[in-house]
């Protein structure tokens, strides 16, 4: 998968040649909640652990360190402020009184996620029950994946713009997708999820994840050239 | 190979997701074909700037909502 080749996080190091670059570093403000741990931070599994064994603050911590990626996958899914606060609130509330069940087999990240995701997807649904369905059949002829305008962007977009910039040109274009394509390109391309966990949580194919995946990807780059092509967005 | 056979592999070359030789018959293509290869590095870098992105800080109201939950339900 792309995604995992520019990913520290999960020590998946190895970059595709024309395409590694720096990871960029967050600059995100102290947390007044956090609590201090007697477990330290890198010890993932010590943390859970500890949760599991009834220390509230290291699943204190671990809410701590990802409350920012689940409040992003829950507005990534969901697209409504209120949707997405009440399944990332409930994501980490179920997390902890099923904490019994986590065997550790995968990270306890990406068990979260699974959380999460289900969280927003029951959110989505509810909010358009008549608007679309999931599981709904795509019937999309092929010539539409064919791109309309191919043109050279320019230098690396990501020097065009500043960070604040970038972010919401990013988020302007995630907003634009369907959900049939936002929720597959959310969980492969960003939250790094296999094809097969995906098709499991969406309760669809492995054939139909790809052909959204691959449709999702196509969609955003058309959505985001008018912003990097070299001429700039007209 | 044409264009169109291009596009409908592009996501599962960009994963791998392709045998030897179906990957021999892309890069074939992609060598002789300037737009399908603009196209997919487009396609790469649209995903690399998604999956790179960092999450924004947790608005300071809707964490203090998160915590005030968990500490009502579980005592944190």
């Amino acid at each position: 998968m792309l995604c995992a080749t520019f990913m520290t996080e999960d020590n998946r190091t190895a970059p595709l040649g024309s395409m590694a670059r720096p990871i960029r570093k967050a600059l995100s403000t102290p947390n007044p909640h956090r609590l201090a741990s007697t477990v330290a931070r890198e010890d993932e599994h010590l943390l859970v652990a500890a949760a599991k064994g009834g220390d509230l603050s290291a699943f204190n911590e671990l809410v701590s360190r990802y409350e920012r990626k689940i409040f992003r996958l829950t507005m990534n899914i969901t697209r409504n402020h209120e949707d997405a606060e009440d399944a990332m609130q409930d994501a980490f509330l179920k997390s902890y009184s099923h904490l019994k069940d986590f065997e550790g087999t995968s990270r306890f990240y990406t068990w979260l996620v699974r959380i999460a995701a289900n969280e927003a997807l029951m959110r989505l649904r509810k909010r358009r029950p008549n608007q679309f369905s999931l599981d709904e059949p795509i019937t999309t002829e092929d010539e539409e994946l064919m791109p309309r305008e191919i043109e050279d962007w320019g230098p690396s977009p990501e020097q065009r713009y500043a960070q604040s910039e970038m972010q919401e040109i990013l988020s302007g274009v995630i907003d634009g997708l369907d959900p049939l394509f936002r929720t597959v390109f959310v969980l492969r391309d960003v939250e790094n999820l296999s094809t097969e966990e995906t098709a499991k949580i969406l309760n669809i194919s492995v054939p139909a994840v790809k052909s959204r995946l691959l449709r999702a990807r196509m969609k955003l780059r058309e959505k985001l050239h008018p912003y990097f092509r070299k001429e700039g967005l007209h | 190979m044409n264009c169109e056979g291009v596009t409908r592999e592009l996501s599962n070359y960009i994963d791998g997701e392709v045998d030897a030789a179906l990957r021999q018959e892309l890069e074939q293509h992609l060598g002789g074909c300037s737009h399908c290869t603009v196209v997919l590095n487009q396609v790469k870098m649209t995903v690399e700037l998604f999956c790179d992105a960092e999450p924004v800080d947790l608005p300071t109201d809707v964490r203090n909502r998160l915590y005030a939950a968990l500490q009502s339900k579980l005592g944190l």
